[in-house]
């Protein structure tokens, strides 16, 4: 038996830190990550602000303008519609999901662990063999399968990331809350007989915290490639609405005359993937003194 | 002998969550609101073709029975029935599968030949100029989507410079081979990101432990106990984190296999998504869950095979 846990453990196996360069230490990565999130908040929040152009208007008369043309500063895609505001206005769409689908996952799948954690025994292990059946499906086919039941939609979306990704959370405060279990404090706050809410919340819950906030940066991360993911395979939000994963995938189509149109959204994308993991990077120092 | 007594305990182990998978994938086709059988047949439907559908589906009968004979039929490997396609998901799964896991398995050794040596450097040489590039690297691999990967390596690889096909799968090996090139780098380049963190990981702790001491104390070069006593044990961790996160890895071939349009399961996956053929996405559900699940059994199974201090362990 021992041998199998053993084997199994490596799930959220220990990662020395790799030593950053000096442009990188102390809060650097945390203050670039949020100046990187919020430019992008208020480029996509105060759309209207930048751009007069609606991401929806056809105008068949200037078709796939190149970058820089005037009046159109990313051109226009194949129906005339201005890409600069159907990023920014697309952005709004994965932001959304970047802070909603994670806010739910992580307060669930965290409350689930946690009570997993504390109870122990045969429901603990239940309940912890539930997560392990999530995690038997990839992620993205049990989204598609879970939207091709309710069919395409902007809170369909959400329902399906909701339904899927809470388990990681689970699965991190679960090995922790199990473990404090046996710290000095919670011991103790059992002896004076707590209540079990109590404990959980006041005692246990702030040992599990910082594995579950670093973690939830990879998750908004993850949660936003995959709704682009989505989008790009033709499943996320049903069109004309703009979305960075479906305007990419509209942009392969003419890769060959204009490859901007794939490009832009995605260094869109990117930005905005690579300010949540720097926030991430930058809060792991902050939450893990010791490295 | 343990190996197999240990396998065999293990897949006794793995019944309930192989159970559960039966009934999730089960699930969905009932799961679907309203009436199936009208999804289905969307604009086609009528009182008259609905009768049919509903009786090959087994919808009429009650819905234990129903799980039963899903699972009977599964086990002698009957799938359902593509509606879209009018012949049986075994055959289509049959003629697409190929494609799908000479993708997976090319897509693992790049990516064993990308993450070994970067780990293995800059775990050995912590803090140096690979190690500080290799964390740079970790950082934009995690945070660019595999589909924007696979369309950049496309324009460049393919349409500027045009050294690859554009899409498809070819004919014959050769040409199976250099269609798959593109796509397997685009999924290994994101999967080396988690290889590379813990093989690094592992060489540091192992450089700190007695035996490779003992190796250096005795005069042995330094990459020659790098690559006998801390590769070997260091490839040890990697093969488990390699199966736990193989599922990442065939997620991503469903939407590689469509950037690139390759005829493989997961690009019928999406396409029946559309078509809204459910029996094939329930049985795709179904298959992928299954070929996880083996392929975690199996690199656990290796992965003790490889290590006897485990196998002693649990003795």
């Amino acid at each position: 038996m021992t041998a199998f846990t053993e084997v199994r453990t490596p799930r959220r196996g220990f990662v020395v830190p790799i030593p950053k360069p000096r442009w990188m230490r102390g809060r650097a990565t945390l203050i670039v990550g949020v100046l990187l999130v919020l430019a992008m908040v208020v480029a996509c929040v105060g759309a209207p602000l930048w751009t007069s152009s609606s991401p929806t208007a056809i105008d068949p008369a200037h078709r796939l303008l190149p970058v820089f043309s005037p009046g159109h500063l990313l051109g226009t895609d194949d129906f005339g519609r201005d890409v600069l505001s159907r990023i920014l206005y697309g952005g709004r769409l994965d932001l959304a999901i970047a802070f909603g689908a994670t806010a739910v996952t992580l307060v669930v799948g965290t409350a689930f662990g946690l009570c997993a954690g504390h109870i122990r025994g045969k429901t603990g292990a239940i309940m912890m063999r539930i997560v392990d059946l999530f995690f038997a499906f990839p992620f993205v086919v049990l989204v598609i399968a879970i939207i091709t039941i309710l069919g395409s939609s902007l809170l369909n979306l959400f329902i399906a990331l909701w339904a899927v990704s809470w388990v990681n959370y689970a699965r991190i405060s679960h090995g922790q809350a199990l473990s404090s279990n046996n710290y000095g404090y919670v011991v103790a706050s059992k002896a004076l007989g707590f209540s079990h809410l109590r404990i959980m919340l006041r005692h246990q819950l702030p040992s599990v915290l910082p594995g579950v906030i670093i973690f939830a940066m990879v998750d908004a991360v993850g949660n936003v490639l995959l709704a682009a993911a989505l989008g790009f395979l033709g499943l996320g939000i049903p069109p004309p609405n703009p979305e960075w994963g479906s305007m990419i995938s509209d942009g392969q189509n003419f890769i060959f005359s204009d490859w901007s149109l794939a490009i832009m959204p995605g260094i869109a994308l990117v930005v905005l993937g690579l300010g949540l993991s720097l926030i991430g990077d930058g809060l792991s120092d902050l939450l893990r003194p010791q490295s | 002998m343990y190996l197999a007594r240990m396998a065999v305990r293990r897949v006794v182990q793995l019944l309930p969550i192989l159970f559960g998978i039966t009934l999730v994938s089960f699930f969905l086709l009932r799961l679907i609101p309203g009436d199936p059988v009208r999804q289905i047949l969307g604009s086609h439907y009528t009182p008259d073709l609905a009768g049919p559908v509903r009786k090959s589906l087994g919808l009429d009968l009650p819905v234990w029975e129903q799980y039963w004979d899903f699972l009977r039929s599964a086990l002698t490997g009957g799938l359902g029935h593509s509606y879209f396609y009018n012949q049986p998901v075994s055959g289509l799964i049959g003629q697409r599968i190929g494609a799908t896991l000479s993708l997976i398995i090319l897509s693992a050794l790049f990516t064993a030949a990308l993450s070994i040596p970067l780990g293995m450097v800059s775990g050995m040489r912590r803090g140096g100029a690979v190690d500080q590039s290799t964390r740079v690297f970790l950082l934009i691999g995690f945070a660019v989507p595999s589909f924007l990967l696979g369309i950049v390596l496309l324009l460049v690889f393919a349409v500027k410079v045009p050294v690859f096909p554009v899409s498809g799968y070819g004919d014959g090996l050769v040409e199976h081979l250099s269609h798959l090139f593109l796509p397997a780098v685009t999924l290994a380049i994101p999967f080396s990101t988690v290889l590379v963190r813990s093989l690094r990981s592992s060489v540091i702790d192992i450089l700190d432990s007695d035996f490779v001491t003992t190796a250096r104390l005795k005069g042995i070069s330094g990459w020659q106990v790098a690559i006998r006593h801390v590769l070997r044990n260091g490839i040890v961790a990697v093969i488990t984190v390699f199966g736990v996160n193989l599922a990442f890895l065939v997620g991503g071939t469903v939407i590689v296999e469509k950037v690139f349009a390759i005829p493989g399961i997961g690009t019928l996956l999406v396409d029946s998504v559309s078509n809204r053929d459910y029996p094939v996405v329930q049985a795709l559900t179904l298959l992928f869950a299954v070929f996880v699940v083996a392929v975690n059994l199996l690199t656990d199974v290796v992965h003790v095979g490889l290590d006897p201090r485990l196998a002693a362990d649990a003795r």
